[in-house]
């Protein structure tokens, strides 16, 4: 079946079987390898997008359920001109990733986090990104990195 | 000032964030372009007889390609397990023909043109089996009523050590013993396992695959599938997590391989998480008897250490790894007589080989919890005990008595800094006020001292580095490790940059490609900085003495007058504005070094760690509130990355205390085989953590660096096991086995209330 969807602001359509997962169709269709299959059971959040703004866990939606949605990963995040979001340049900085392997689905997952809650506590920001899974960093510094971003999108008081 | 010490950002992490990293499932090489997809079929059965493999309706199922069983294997000779030690009856097949041995053993082999198409006809793979008795625990394996291996006769892969002397406790005034559990726990590198094959025309086949160390994969493969190592090019691109479990090629590896000439197409594979928790090799597995004796004013003057391990089905590293507890036996103390044995056994489970640790958690798990029940037997504070036994500060070698020499160490200092900054003695009464109030959440309090062992594996022996400086300025540094998560892209340029004075982003590291790096030990057992890194740091100063004498020719002046000038990109007469650039130099001949570094001997990083937990006695759940530690890992190159390795240590090792255990129901069967099921912490189970610093630098090397990857993992787990027993050991617990589930804690807070109950009515 023919399906249409905007990704990064490109809209593209497809031939695909009607069982295709979103996170499938992303990375074999679309060639968009940032986001990963951590599991089977929709528990790891590698997978993490999102879908009309709202964060996903691609390998529980079928592509043809994204048909007609815009959808964003962290191929699309930051600025046209390369610079990082806050949320990306705020993992770099706070050392919030080892192997990488989590961190696109944890950026948007945060990304979106931040979105619903702009100023979380860190106690928040813990069962916020619970659906995300990460097996090098121990959380600490990812907490921190989102703590850091959600301060820097702050706007400023006048 | 130098670079070296200083919080460095890592140079990886622009591609992570913004493209993600490139893993091997994520290779779209000209090569792979039309790969066949492999899917393995596994048994469902624990243990058994294969009675049938029929493919033929997977051969008539779309996108099909070949479908391939132990029949098509002939030519392959088992596999070996690699270690004389072992009980040679007890190999692996490649693909199950007559027993499977644990369920997720491969059996057929599935090549569909497509991902989907794979999964459906692997289903219709029909496999008959007729069912035997499975083994799953400890002591049913040790009996031999099960036999896994018939033609073994015995269950017993391998024995260390002589049984405990019977006299060997004489003269203590308190002996106490504990028998305890350090469970088989599931490393889950969150990517799982992953290999793609190619055969050129050139007869050399290209294998990608998700590894710690690409040149131990080579040599394993081709000696699998008998060829010249030389026909096999090894590349690890970014491997998602390792922990351990991905040391060493998997059978998975060399099948692909073969696929791939088989077929004469590329083959590419990509495990499953359901896989990758049943076959993937698990680690720790060990049933512990510890016994510790002494005086009733606190010293310690034996210990015995009795394990027996779990192997798994077929041995693996696992089976070995005992010796590095018995090594590691009696840790940070001064104990005048240390005995410990192990004996591994072989189970209906998938192997076991090591994790971040690899033995030296057991070791200090073990210690621990007998330093605990000692304090407790004699009621002394646990950190007292643990104050009057511990080696005094040295900075001379020191023999442990069961085989190791410690380098350096201050395990008191680790102590006192740890006790300091956590502020003990208001968490005791913090403690205190709660129990006086018979509060429903008690606080808990677990301090542990450990020393670990690192960098000594695999053979003890060097690794090489290359940097070379090309004729642009910029320079390449080639290297044997191989990071997943590490850094050691950041870390090796900092070192390179400190002594050549070439920015870091002029540097460019290469790991995890045979045909670039033929050498190299890979990244594990914490020996990357203090191997790898140190044979950079040698490297690079070879290549500054090798451009000072070139430079010192070219200018017509005394090598011994010759400085690095980082501003000027080259070298130049001391107090002179004459100079010539490295790029001037490799413009004339290679600017080229290649070196090893042998370090003479392992190192002892150590510390001390400190965990607060609250005990809802009601329900038994545990909550970890804090975790304090110092971790001593010599001179440390970059903290930024140190703090990471430490954290994400941490968190495993917080993990195997209070969550994560690999069940299997008494058939076989695993309970454990989702992430639904298996329950590695998220950032909601865990509070942030308070690292102290310390630095003991050690004489092994001259950067003097200890490793750190593994200390989280060893320090964390008996602190925190100890937390939770703490929160309720005035209602009468003296022990719990890890995990220290809700479930757990309250069976034993029931058992000591009954216990209670019964000497009140006795009395
Ligand atoms: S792959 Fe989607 S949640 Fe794990
Ligand atoms: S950085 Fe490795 S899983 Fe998160």
């Amino acid at each position: 079946m023919d399906v249409t969807m905007t990704v990064n602001g490109v809209e593209s359509t497809r031939d695909v079987e009607a069982r295709t997962l979103l996170v499938h169709h992303l990375r074999e269709n679309l060639d968009l390898r940032a986001a990963n299959v951590g599991c089977d059971t929709s528990s790891c959040g590698a997978c993490t997008v999102l879908l009309d703004g709202e964060a996903v866990k691609s390998c529980t939606v079928l592509a043809a359920q994204a048909a007609g949605s815009e959808v964003t990963t962290v191929e699309g995040l930051a600025a046209a001109d390369g610079t990082m979001h806050p949320v990306q340049a705020a993992f770099r900085a706070e050392h919030g990733l080892q192997c990488g392997f989590c961190t696109p689905g944890m950026v948007m997952a945060t990304v979106s986090l931040l979105r619903d809650n702009p100023s979380p506590t860190e106690r928040q920001v813990r069962e916020g990104l619970e659906g995300n899974l990460c097996r090098c960093t121990g959380y600490h510094n990812i907490v921190r990195a989102a703590l850091a971003a959600a301060e820097t999108q702050k706007p400023v008081s006048a | 000032m130098s670079i070296l010490g200083t919080r460095v950002v890592r140079t990886e992490d622009p591609k992570f964030l913004t493209t993600g990293g490139t893993y091997t499932d994520d290779l779209v090489e000209p090569a792979l372009v039309g790969a066949l997809h492999l899917t393995l079929v596994r048994s469902p059965a624990a243990h058994g007889r294969i009675v049938s493999v029929d493919v033929s309706d997977a051969l008539a199922a779309p996108g099909v390609v070949a479908v391939v069983t132990a029949a098509d294997l002939t030519e392959l000779a088992p596999i070996p397990s690699g270690l004389p030690m072992f009980n040679p009856e007890m190999l692996r097949p490649w693909l199950a023909s007559e027993v499977v041995r644990f369920v997720g053993e491969p059996i057929a082999a599935v090549l569909t043109e497509q991902r989907y198409q794979g999964e459906d006809a692997a289903e219709l793979v029909a496999v008959d089996i007729e069912s035997l008795p499975a083994v799953i625990s400890l002591s049913d394996a040790a009996s031999d009523t099960t036999v896994l291996f018939p033609a073994a006769g015995t269950n017993t892969v391998c024995t260390f050590g002589e049984p405990t002397p019977a006299d060997f406790f004489d003269g203590c005034e308190v002996v106490v013993t504990q028998d305890t559990v350090n469970q088989r726990v599931a490393p889950v590198p969150l990517e799982t396992r992953a290999a793609s094959a190619v055969w050129g025309e050139d007869g050399r086949v290209t294998l990608w695959c998700s590894n710690q160390g690409a040149q131990q994969v080579k040599a394993q493969v081709s000696g699998w599938l008998g060829i010249d190592p030389e026909t096999v090019h090894v590349k690890t691109p970014d491997v998602g997590g390792g922990f351990g479990a991905k040391i060493g090629a998997d059978p998975e590896f060399a099948l692909v391989a073969w696929l791939a000439r088989h077929t004469g197409r590329a083959v590419r594979w990509a495990e499953s998480r359901s896989e990758n928790l049943t076959g993937l090799v698990h680690g720790r597995g060990q049933d512990q008897k510890v016994t510790i004796g002494g005086s009733r004013d606190g010293k310690v003057t034996a210990y015995a250490l009795e394990i027996l391990q779990d192997a798994g089905a077929y041995p693996r590293s696992g089976a070995v790894l005992p010796t590095l507890t018995m090594l590691m036996a009696p840790g940070v103390y001064a104990i005048d007589a240390v005995h410990a044995s192990a004996r591994s056994v072989v189970t209906n489970a998938t192997s076991t080989a090591a994790y971040r640790g690899a033995g030296r958690p057991e070791a200090t798990a073990a210690i621990e919890r007998a330093m605990d029940v000692f304090a407790a037997e004699i009621g002394m504070d646990a950190t007292e005990v643990r104050r009057i036994n511990l080696l005094a500060p040295f900075d001379a070698p020191h023999a442990n008595g069961t085989g190791a020499t410690y380098d350096s160490g201050n395990y008191v200092g680790a102590l006192d800094t740890l006790l300091a900054g956590a502020d003990y003695a208001a968490l005791r009464s913090e403690q205190a006020a709660r129990r006086d109030r018979e509060d429903v959440r008690q606080l808990g309090i677990g301090v542990s001292v450990y020393v670990e062992i690192t960098g000594a594996a695999p053979s003890g022996t060097g690794e090489e580095a290359q940097v070379e400086v090309h004729a642009d300025g910029t320079a390449t540094v080639l290297t044997g490790t191989s990071p997943h998560g590490q850094g050691h892209g950041t870390a090796w340029a900092m070192l390179a940059s400190d002594r050549l004075g070439i920015p870091m982003d002029k540097i460019t590291v290469i790991h995890g490609d045979t045909d670039l790096v033929p050498s190299g030990g890979g990244t594990m057992a914490s020996r990357s900085l203090q191997q790898g890194g140190a044979a950079v740091h040698q490297a690079a100063g070879e290549l500054v003495e090798l451009a000072r004498k070139r430079a010192a020719e070219v200018l017509e002046a005394n090598p011994d007058d010759i400085v690095v000038d980082a501003a000027f990109g080259g070298l130049k007469v001391a107090g002179t504005d004459v100079g010539v650039t490295y790029a001037d130099l490799a413009a004339e001949d290679a600017l080229l070094v290649r070196t090893t570094f042998t370090a003479n001997a392992p190192t002892f990083p150590f510390g001390a760690h400190l965990a607060v937990v609250e005990v809802d006695t009601g329900t038994g759940k545990a909550v970890l509130q804090r975790v304090v530690t110092v971790d001593d890992a010599g001179r440390v190159l970059n903290p930024l990355l140190a703090e990471g390795q430490r954290h994400g240590g941490i968190a495993q090792g917080a993990a195997q205390a209070l969550f994560e255990e690999v069940l299997y129901d008494a058939d076989g069967n695993p309970l454990t085989s989702t992430l639904a099921d298996y329950p590695i912490p998220s950032a909601a189970e865990l509070p942030s953590f308070e690292l102290l610093d310390m630095a003991t630098e050690t004489p092994m090397n001259p950067l003097g660096a200890k490793g750190i990857g593994e200390s989280g993992t060893v320090g964390s787990t008996p602190a925190i096991q100890s937390a939770v027993i703490d929160a309720v050991s005035h209602l009468g617990v003296r022990h719990i086995d890890m995990p220290t589930t809700p479930e757990k804690v309250w069976l034993a807070l029931q058992a000591a209330a009954g216990t209670a109950a019964r000497e009140g009515a006795h009395a």
